[in-house]
């Protein structure tokens, strides 16, 4: 029986806080834990079928052009190899996220340099490699192949749908007082998640089963389904633990749809893994972006006209484009606003998403920009944002549904020792290093997806919870068994949830916070349908019904559930769907970073010193999940500000810097003992949990944080991401160091 | 060609390519699927083991390079049901999210332990001729090849602390 539920309204009662368990929102342990520390946690290429073959992927070498023909005979004749496959259906660039659909195929057609063209499969993975790089490819360069935003003749799309304007933002901005007009880029970023792209194929007749590293499977089986031109009930997507995505395994990307053919044409399973070099090419990169950013405002700082244009990138006819400016039409106040986007059609890897596409880059920019109007105005930048929060979403004048910035404000400059921070910049030293403080605040767009979870609770007493739906290391293992424990009174210990299995209820897949919410309201009315049977079993209305600890408890009886169950299995299905709750508020997450950085005089090297978030996402499910979610969004924050950077070949449009000795992560010593804090906070509007995505918001701003850190310990201004030491040091010099 | 070597206590022999690598081997030929591999270059520390008594990428090596050797993996540390005390401290503190780079921070962090207690110098040490302390900063140095893009880094650096302190990996 399925129940289900659509976010019309905003919920009536708050019923976990009704349960009687006490484990939602607790710092629980990951269930899965153990698996992971001991290495039995079995990723994509962690269950190789006895006979498999490997599969290796080659590269085209041009920007645009056409693959003529491979020298496949002098390789199929290498020891060890099998096949050498190019092949209509491959992929060039993997799906964006939520397609499903399988995305442009053909590998005959070439539109930037990396894109996988031929698959050569042999018995050994060393031989595999081995023909790969052996492979003679044919490749017709076409002329005139445009690589970068800013090159000569390149096309530029301004879409309508995607530009705003209210007011007059130009008057706006020759009567304001204080007012920036600035220009800031990003640079080109990977998600660069730790486990490379992996598949295994193996038919069964004309069942494919593929394992793999996915985000949201029951999009990826359209997408795999589609792209091999079957149909999708012929494909089983196996990832029960994946290595991380960040956004990068959102869509079907080219290694799947090559193995499965791979493995259909030879009879064998086949595995592909990506190279980390392919992985960097071939998967999604995020934008480049310039921002201009025009803020204007009175004497007291108040905002009365905001400003955001960006011009973004990707490759001809995809329709994903960064939307730098999702947050802007409300995070401020101010009458006069126009918000631009405009499209660089560019051969170069595809642009996708990358974790909180929009706002990592938008709202970093942004609050670089407001803290450049703090230091004009003469006002302290936490109270500059204070001053301008609105009272309703301005641009599309209706309600926030819930709105905890201005606590995360006054929280975080409390907890910081922000009133120490010297407004003047370049005023504290410690030997060679010049420190400074710098904050932003986080925000986030909130959203619900479709989802549907299985429950079935055995008359033992013991629950399980079934959809296939991902945890990509957000904790969605942990944060299921906990709803599923406290809805139904049970340990821990008495619930499993298994994952990442087509076969397996669609649930919403990973990705853009939406995972926890979805689901997790999923599996709450999956829940509560079940303790509507017992309520009918045991003869008790609803309200009076207290589940805990595997006992049914309703007035003054007290029984173990396996009695009221009679041998009886209780199995229900929850259904999860947005509604009109998106169009009546406006939903979104909140919260402020605070940093402290130390900048070497001599060398213009910038290290994080100390860092805080505070952070407002409705109900927290687990807290010690959440958590770790925010410490990894800060994170990327760090990369964002000082060492995150993908240079392009300006003549081929090739990643020059395609690992991890030259794309620069945070290591451990980049990165302080950063501090959290989960303020309370319950949003009705968001769904029956009351609960709202967090995995994103963590870096919705904090690079600025950093940014503007520098600039107080330095009097540099970087509007050129990341601050790297030549800017930095370039800036000391023009002040007459 | 063959290679013999002890892996967790066990005699195992290969029989490879000899282009095969350390990781390769454990993983496709041994089965041992717990060390990972995040990008055969060297740069993640993600096949992290122990090689002789000392933390290696097991990316960067040969498999019949080590005809002889004794290596321990994570399959060596501890099961599910048997966790060493620094795998359970990992699994306390959240020092993981994906969970991926995790066999090889903890191998890392073993290895790291007993450097530390022999006295070996980091680039933090301020004086490379006493014993480094057991410190935030220390550790955080010494575990700065294995890269964790979730970024559990705070959390590693508790769980190391933790077990350090009691003075028992
Ligand atoms: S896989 Fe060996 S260091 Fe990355
Ligand atoms: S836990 Fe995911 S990379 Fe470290």
């Amino acid at each position: 029986m399925t129940v289900h539920i659509r976010m019309d309204d905003r919920v009536e009662a708050d019923r976990l806080e009704d349960m009687a368990q006490g484990v939602v929102g607790k710092p629980l342990d990951r269930p899965d834990g153990a698996r992971k520390a001991s290495g039995t946690a079995a990723y994509a290429m962690d269950s190789l079928p006895d006979g498999a073959c490997f599969g290796v992927l080659a590269r085209a070498t041009i920007a645009a052009g056409r693959l003529e023909g491979v020298d496949a005979a002098a390789v199929e004749a290498l020891p060890g190899v099998r096949a050498v496959i190019v092949d209509e259906r491959m992929l060039r660039n993997p799906a964006q996220g939520m397609a499903g659909k399988a995305p442009v195929q053909d590998p005959h057609e070439i539109a930037y340099f990396g894109q996988p063209v031929a698959l050569v499969v042999a018995e050994s993975f060393e031989q595999a490699r081995h023909g790969a790089i052996a492979l003679v490819l044919r490749l017709e360069a076409r002329a005139g192949a445009v690589v970068g935003p800013d090159d000569a003749g390149v096309e530029i799309e301004t879409p309508e749908k995607k530009q705003q304007s209210s007011g007059d933002l130009d008057a706006a901005m020759r009567e304001a007082v204080f007012g920036v007009d600035q220009t800031y880029t990003t640079p080109v970023h990977a998600s660069a998640a730790m486990e490379p792209h992996a598949s295994i194929a193996q038919w069964d007749e004309d069942r494919l089963t593929l394992r793999g590293s996915y985000q949201m499977l029951r999009f990826n089986r359209a997408e795999l389904a589609d792209a091999l031109g079957i149909d999708e009930k012929n494909v089983r997507i196996l990832a029960p633990f994946v290595g991380g995505g960040f956004g990068s395994k959102l869509g079907i990307a080219p290694e799947a749809v090559a193995a499965a053919i791979a493995a259909q044409r030879l009879g064998v399973p086949v595995a592909v893994p990506m190279s980390r070099q392919q992985v960097f090419e071939g998967v999604m990169r995020r934008s480049e972006t310039t921002q201009r950013i025009r803020l204007a405002a009175g004497a007291d700082g108040r905002l009365t006209g905001i400003g955001h244009e960006a011009l973004v990138s990707n490759l001809p006819g995809e329709k994903f484009s960064e939307p730098v400016t999702q947050a802007t039409p409300f995070l401020y106040r101010g009458e006069n606003r126009v918000i631009g986007h405009r499209i660089a059609r560019v051969n170069r890897t595809c642009a996708g998403s990358v974790r909180a596409p929009g706002e990592a880059v938008g709202v970093t920019m942004l609050e670089i920009a407001m803290d450049e109007l703090a230091a004009a105005a003469g006002i302290d930048p936490v109270e500059l944002r204070l001053r301008n929060i609105p009272d309703e979403d301005p641009t599309q004048q209706i309600p926030f549904s819930s709105h905890k910035l201005a606590e995360a404000l006054r929280s975080g400059a409390d907890r910081f020792g922000w009133d120490r921070r010297r407004t003047e910049p370049g005023q504290v030293r410690d030997g060679e290093w010049l420190v400074g403080m710098g904050m932003a605040s986080a925000v986030r767009v909130n959203m619900l997806v479709e989802a549907k979870a299985r429950v079935s609770l055995s008359s033992d007493g013991h629950a399980l919870v079934e959809t296939d739906m991902t945890d990509i290391g957000t904790g969605t293992y942990a944060i299921l068994t906990q709803i599923a424990a406290e809805m139904l009174g049970l340990p821990m210990d008495r619930v499993e949830t298994r994952l990442g299995d087509t076969d397996l209820p669609p649930g919403s897949g990973s990705g853009g916070s939406f995972g926890a919410a979805s689901n997790g309201t999923a599996v709450f009315m999956a829940c509560e349908e079940i303790r509507r049977m017992i309520c009918e079993r045991f003869g008790c209305e609803a309200h009076d019904l207290t589940l805990k600890d595997g006992r049914a408890i309703a007035g003054n009886r007290s029984v173990p559930l396996a009695e009221i169950l009679g041998g009886e299995d209780l199995v229900a299905e929850g259904h999860a769907e947005p509604g009109d709750a998106e169009d009546k508020v406006r939903q979104a997450t909140y919260g402020s970073y605070f940093a402290e950085v130390g900048v070497n005089a001599v060398t213009g090297e910038t290290r994080v010193r100390r860092m805080l978030g505070v952070f407002a996402a409705g109900r927290i499910l687990n807290a010690k999940t959440a958590r770790s979610q925010c410490l990894g969004g800060m994170t990327f924050g760090i990369g964002m500000a000082l060492t995150e950077e993908i240079f392009h070949d300006p003549r081929d449009g090739h990643i020059v810097n395609r690992d991890f000795a030259e794309y620069h992560l945070p290591v451990n010593a980049d990165v302080p003992q950063i501090d959290v804090v989960l303020l309370e906070e319950r949003d009705a509007w968001a769904n029956p949990l009351q609960a709202k995505g967090i995995g994103e918001l963590g870096i919705c701003g904090a690079a600025a944080a950093v940014v503007n850190a520098i600039h107080n310990a330095t009097g540099v201004r970087v509007r050129d991401l990341p601050a790297t030491l030549d800017k930095v040091l370039e800036g000391l010099e023009r002040q007459g160091g | 060609m063959r290679t013999d070597l002890t892996v967790n206590g066990q005699s195992r022999t290969i029989e490879a390519d000899p282009r095969t690598t350390l990781l390769d081997a454990l993983r496709h030929h041994l089965k041992l699927t717990g060390t990972k591999k995040g990008c055969d270059h060297g740069q993640c520390g993600a096949c992290t083991v122990i090689a002789g008594g000392r933390r290696i990428n097991s990316c960067l090596s040969l498999a019949c390079m080590h005809d002889g050797d004794e290596v321990v993996t994570i399959e060596g540390l501890g099961t599910p049901e048997t966790l060493s005390a620094l795998q359970e401290a990992f699994v306390r503190h959240d020092g993981f999210q994906c969970g991926f780079c995790t066999p090889g921070q903890i191998c890392s962090a073993t290895a790291m332990l007993e450097e530390l207690q022999a006295g070996w110098p980091s680039h933090v040490t301020a004086d490379v001729a006493s014993a480094p302390a057991l410190t935030v900063e220390e550790v955080s140095e010494r575990m700065s090849g294995n890269l964790c893009r979730c970024s559990a880094y705070p959390n590693i650096v508790d769980a190391i602390m933790e077990i350090a302190g009691r003075g028992r990996a």
